[in-house]
């Protein structure tokens, strides 16, 4: 079956993309939503235009829409893209790398189920630190690009997913509740390398903003 | 044991509906096996203390052409729940019928008695176009728009709508243990 990915750039989308090619789906596409908002309740912000990137070391086509951001509009947008897609791609269903968000996961299913798509979250409920496990295992090289809650701070940006993040992440986890993979927004990520990719992606160049708990990583790859 | 059937055609659909069961039986120390409905046999339904029969994706919902696979609930007489799609199987095994409403994502729903350790109002998440309607079940709990919960009136099973494995995994875990 054809289908396209909605595609972040972040460690979720990569790796359902990832479960979906080796459950034998043909990855037609990659649908990347830009949105202007950065607080958007639908898209993962940071690094995003190096997604054509990703695309080009995976070899397979990115669909990009810009969105403004506001609530309903990013919707609108969405279902616009996802469209082009089954018309362009002749997909038959959207994989997403929805953990936890009703929010999110709602917003596609309805999207799909107008478009007559099937909606596949193949990441759905996953235990979190099962996850980076998971990803840890099966050779994906991630970096930390964003953090958004106490107390992380910018020593987090660039740290690598790998053993002995996950024992850091879960120590925070049992003090603070912090999301060990993000869900709840606290992180962002970039993935760098992953079975899909042809070659990994480097960092040539960063640039970090931010204050007290929210700084990002703007990051240049080759 | 408890037997957890899937009803998905698409075995994608894996990772969404029944794994997020299997993780909840697996936190509390809860034996199971899973198998598909094609694959049911009395050996395995002899094996199985309980049955949960999970939901599928709105559109892999072929299972209900082929609902004369499912007359063995008929004899059957442990506990059962059903979530979604096999509250739609149960209801149509039981001479119930399909109906159309729409409903994805979080609502509120109301019971009408406890059940499974819940009661009163309670967000829960949705994902079907369609419910069951049986003369042979008792409704428990009604969104807005259909009939959330229900228990047949003669024998110990059980169903709901919405889907427990994504808010209110507790509901399963009461299940499964008691």
């Amino acid at each position: 079956m054809k289908v396209g990915v909605l595609f972040s750039g972040g460690k979720d989308s990569t790796y359902a993309a990832y479960l979906a090619k080796k459950h034998g789906y043909a990855i037609s596409c990659l649908v990347t939503i830009i949105s202007e908002n950065p607080t958007s309740y639908m898209f993962h912000i940071p690094s995003i235009t190096k997604v054509q990137q990703q695309a080009r070391v995976m070899k397979i086509p990115l669909l990009i829409q810009k969105t403004k951001g506001e609530k309903e509009r990013e919707l609108k947008d969405l279902e616009k893209i996802i469209q082009k897609a089954k018309n362009d791609y002749k997909i038959r269903g959207i994989i997403t790398g929805a953990v936890d968000s009703a929010y999110q996961a709602s917003r596609v299913q309805k999207i799909c189920d107008s478009l007559n798509l099937d909606c596949f979250n193949p990441l759905w409920q996953k235990d979190q630190l099962e996850l980076l496990k998971d990803i840890v295992e099966n050779n994906f090289e991630v970096i930390i690009t964003g953090v958004f809650a106490y107390p992380l701070n910018e020593t987090w940006l660039g740290k690598k997913i790998d053993e002995k993040y996950i024992k850091e992440i879960t120590k925070f986890f049992e003090k603070y509740k912090i999301s060990p993979s993000g869900e709840g927004g606290e992180t962002e990520s970039f993935v760098l390398s992953c079975p899909l990719f042809h070659r990994s992606l480097q960092v040539v160049d960063r640039k970090i903003t931010g204050k007290q708990n929210s700084w990002t990583m703007e990051i240049k790859i080759k | 044991m408890i037997l957890l059937i899937s009803i998905n055609k698409i075995s994608f659909h894996y990772y969404e509906f029944v794994k997020p069961v299997e993780d909840i039986l697996r936190r509390n120390n809860i034996c199971f096996q899973t198998t598909q409905y094609n694959d049911i046999n009395q050996k395995i339904l002899d094996k199985a203390d309980k049955i949960i029969i999970c939901g599928t994706s709105l559109k892999d919902n072929s299972f209900v052409e082929e609902i004369t696979k499912f007359e063995w609930l008929k004899k059957f007489d442990k506990p059962v729940l059903g979530i979604c799609g096999g509250m739609h199987l149960l209801g149509l095994v039981f001479n119930g019928e399909l109906r159309k409403a729409q409903e994805i994502g979080l609502k509120t729903i109301k019971y009408k008695k406890e059940f499974f350790g819940f009661k009163d109002d309670i967000e829960v998440y949705e994902l079907h176009n369609y419910y069951a309607k049986s003369e042979e079940f008792e409704v428990i709990a009604e969104s807005e728009k259909c009939i959330q919960a229900v228990k047949h009136k003669h024998k110990p099973f059980y169903a709901v709508l919405f889907h427990p494995e994504v808010r209110n995994k507790k509901l399963i875990e009461n299940f499964a243990k008691n």
